[in-house]
C-alpha cells in the first residue's frame, strides 16, 4: 500500500531523512518510533504529499505519492494541526467530506463522530473543545471516505488513558477491514499492543525494524525458590520445564517461575543508544 | 470527467467555507457598518457642498462650472475610499491564505485532498475577488446614487469607472494570494497594503510631474502603473469621470484628488488581464513546490 524506496529529505543543511526504505503491506499496522527529529512526520509527509523528498521514492496504492489518485487514497493526522475554531464539528467534517469526494453524508459523519467518542459534540464549536477532543476530531476527520491507507502522527499524543484505548479499538477495526496503517508514536507500550511491525528511525536511518515479537530479545529465566531467587542467563521458554524438574528433583520448593525477555522499551533504548534527542 | 466535476464540487467547498467564515467571524458584519459610516459622511459632504455651490452661483460666475468641480472631486474623493476599502476587504479574505494557514497547521489538512493546490490557490483568489470586487461596485453605485440626488450631478461615465474600480480590488486580490504564498499573515498584510500605498504615491507623483512638466517624474509614474496596474485603472476610472469636461473646468479636473486622473492607453485591459493571471500563475507555481 505504501512504498517508500531510499528516501531522502533535505532542509537547507540538515538531512531530515538519509535513505529510508520502508512498506506498510495491505491491511498492516506498522509503528514509527524513534526519538525527537529523527524524522518520523517528514517520513508521513512525504507519504502524503506535502513535502517532496530530495531523492528516492514513494507511492501510495501504486500512485506517486502527492499526486491527486495518492492523496484521494489517504487519511492523514497531522502531528500539528488545527481546524478553524469558528466551525463546528459537523461543518469540519462534512467539508471534508466534500474534498475527499465522499458520498457517506450525514450517517458517515454521525458514525465517525460515535466512533471517536464526539457524537454529542457534533455541534460544540472547536474552539470550544478540549486539545483530546480536537485530536479525536482529527482522527474522525482521517477517516472520512474510508483511506486506504491511515497515517496517523502522534495521535494519542493529547489523549486520556480511555481515548487511547478507544483510538487502540479503532485500529483493530481498521485493521480487520484491511486499511493499512503508518503509526508514530512516542508510546512504545500503545505501539507494541497494535503494531504488527515496528520501525526504529534514528537520525534519518531506519535501526532496528521488526515485528514486536522479534524485537523482544531472550533475557533468561527467574526462579523463585525456597532458598531464594536463581537466574539462568541464556535459558529460553522451552528451558522452563527441565530447570523446574531439576529443582524439584534436588528437593528445592518452587514458587514462582518468570521468563525474561527485554520490552520493546529495552530494544528501542538500545537502538537509540540512550542518546538525548 | 467525473473526476473534473468533484473537482469543481471541491473548489466550490473551498470557497464556500472561507465566506462562511467571514461571516461567521463578522468581518462582513463590521465592513458594512463601516461602509454604512462613510456613505453616511459622504452623503452628508456632497448635500453641504452643493448648497455652498447652489447660494454662490446665484451670484454668478459662468467661467467654471463650480457643480461638475464639485461633483467630480467628491466623486473622485468617493472613488478613493471605495478603492480602499475594496483593498482592506480584499486583503482580509485573502490573509493567511497559505504560509499564515501552514503556519498555524489549518492548511495541511486540506491540502492533503485530492483537490490540488493549485485549483485550491485560484479557489481562494476567485471568492475573495468576487467578494471584494462585487463590494466595491456596490459601494461605487451608492455614492454615485448619492453624488447624483444630492448634488445632481453625475460623471461623463458612469458603469466604466465602476468596473475599472472593480477590477483593481481583483489584481490586490491577486497580489496578496500571491503574497501569502511566500510570507506569513502578518507580513502579509503589511507588504500588500505598502504597495497599495506605492501605487498611490507613483500616481501622486505622476501628477506632479505633468504639472512640473518633469519627463522622470512621468516616466516613473508609468512604469510604476505597469508594475501596479491597479494604480493605473484607478487613475483611468478618475479620467472617465470627466473625460467630455472641456475648458478652464476641464484642465482644473483633471489635476483630481488623489492620485489624479490620467488617461490610460487602449492596451491597459488587456495588460491587466495578462498580469493578473501572470500574478496568479506565478503563486500557484510556487506553491506547488512549496514543503509544508
Ligand atoms: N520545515 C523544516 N525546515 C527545516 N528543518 C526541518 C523542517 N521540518 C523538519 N525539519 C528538521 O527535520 C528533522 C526531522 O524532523 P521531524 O519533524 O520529521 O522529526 P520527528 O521524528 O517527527 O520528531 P518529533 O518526535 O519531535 O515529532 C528535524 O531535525 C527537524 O528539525
Ligand atoms: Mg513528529
Amino acid at each position: 500500500m505504501f512504498v517508500g524506496d531510499g528516501l531522502r529529505k533535505r532542509y537547507g543543511r540538515s538531512e531530515a531523512l538519509r535513505g529510508v526504505s520502508l512498506e506498510v503491506a495491505d491491511g498492516e499496522i506498522v509503528g514509527l518510533l524513534g526519538p525527537n527529529g529523527a524524522g518520523k512526520s517528514t517520513l508521513a509527509k512525504i507519504a502524503c504529499g506535502l513535502v517532496r523528498p530530495s531523492a528516492g521514492a514513494a507511492r501510495v496504492a501504486g500512485h506517486r505519492a502527492g499526486s491527486p489518485p495518492a492523496r484521494a487514497a489517504i487519511g492523514y493526522l497531522a502531528e500539528l494541526f488545527r481546524f478553524p475554531g469558528w466551525a463546528s464539528a459537523e461543518e469540519v467534517m462534512s467539508l471534508h467530506q466534500r474534498l475527499g469526494g465522499s458520498t457517506g453524508g450525514a450517517a458517515e459523519r454521525a458514525e465517525l463522530l460515535d466512533l471517536v467518542g464526539l457524537a454529542d459534540a457534533a455541534r460544540t464549536r472547536v474552539a470550544a473543545m478540549s486539545k483530546g477532543m480536537q485530536q479525536r476530531l482529527g482522527i474522525a476527520q482521517a477517516l472520512i471516505g474510508s483511506p486506504r491507507l491511515l497515517l496517523l502522527d502522534e495521535p494519542t499524543s493529547a489523549l486520556d488513558p480511555a481515548g487511547r484505548r478507544v483510538v487502540r479499538r479503532l485500529l483493530g477495526e481498521v485493521r480487520s477491514r484491511g486499511v493499512s496503517v503508518l503509526l508514530s508514536s512516542h508510546l512504545l507500550g500503545e505501539v507494541e499492543l497494535v503494531c504488527d511491525r515496528v520501525a526504529i528511525l534514528v537520525d534519518g536511518e531506519i535501526v532496528e525494524r521488526g515485528s514486536p515479537a522479534e524485537l523482544h530479545t531472550p533475557r533468561g529465566i527467574e526462579v523463585e525458590t525456597g532458598s531464594g531467587r536463581r537466574t539462568y542467563d541464556g535459558a529460553v521458554r522451552e528451558d522452563a520445564p527441565r530447570i523446574v524438574a531439576e529443582l524439584v528433583a534436588a528437593g528445592e520448593s518452587v514458587y514462582e517461575v518468570r521468563v525474561l525477555a527485554s520490552t520493546l522499551e529495552d530494544a528501542y533504548l538500545e537502538a537509540v543508544g540512550e542518546r538525548p534527542s | 470527467m467525473s473526476g473534473r466535476i468533484e473537482s469543481i464540487a471541491a473548489a466550490r467547498a473551498v470557497v464556500g467555507f472561507a465566506l462562511a467564515e467571514s461571516v461567521r467571524r463578522r468581518v462582513f458584519a463590521i465592513v458594512v457598518a463601516l461602509t454604512l459610516v462613510f456613505l453616511a459622511l459622504y452623503g452628508l459632504g456632497v448635500n453641504f457642498a452643493f448648497d455652498e455651490i447652489e447660494r454662490r452661483t446665484l451670484i454668478g460666475s459662468e467661467l467654471i462650472d463650480e457643480r461638475a468641480l464639485a461633483g467630480s472631486t467628491l466623486f473622485g474623493l468617493a472613488m478613493f475610499a471605495t478603492l480602499f476599502l475594496g483593498a482592506v476587504l480584499a486583503v482580509f479574505l485573502t490573509i493567511g491564505v497559505v504560509r499564515g494557514d501552514a503556519e498555524s497547521g489549518l492548511l495541511q489538512p486540506l491540502v492533503v485532498r485530492p483537490l490540488g493546490r493549485g485549483a485550491m490557490l485560484v479557489a481562494r483568489w476567485a471568492g475573495a475577488a468576487l467578494a471584494a470586487g462585487a463590494y466595491a461596485l456596490v459601494v461605487y453605485a451608492l455614492s454615485l446614487a448619492l453624488t447624483s440626488a444630492l448634488g445632481d450631478w453625475s460623471p461623463d461615465h458612469v458603469v466604466l469607472p465602476g468596473l475599472a474600480l472593480a477590477f483593481a480590488v481583483v489584481i490586490i486580490a491577486a497580489i496578496s494570494v500571491l503574497a501569502s504564498v511566500f510570507m506569513a499573515s502578518t507580513a502579509q498584510g503589511i507588504a500588500v497594503f505598502m504597495i497599495f500605498g506605492a501605487g498611490l504615491v507613483a500616481g501622486l507623483l505622476g501628477q506632479i510631474g505633468d504639472a512640473l512638466d518633469s519627463r522622470t517624474l512621468e516616466r516613473l509614474a508609468d512604469v510604476a502603473s505597469y508594475v501596479l496596474p491597479f494604480e493605473a485603472l484607478y487613475q483611468h476610472g478618475l479620467f472617465l469621470l470627466t473625460s467630455e469636461q472641456l475648458g478652464l473646468t476641464g484642465a482644473l479636473v483633471q489635476l483630481g484628488p488623489f492620485g489624479g486622473a490620467s488617461e490610460a492607453g487602449s492596451g491597459l485591459l488587456a495588460f491587466a488581464l495578462a498580469y493578473t493571471a501572470a500574478v496568479i500563475g506565478l503563486g500557484v507555481a510556487a506553491f506547488a513546490r512549496a514543503d509544508l
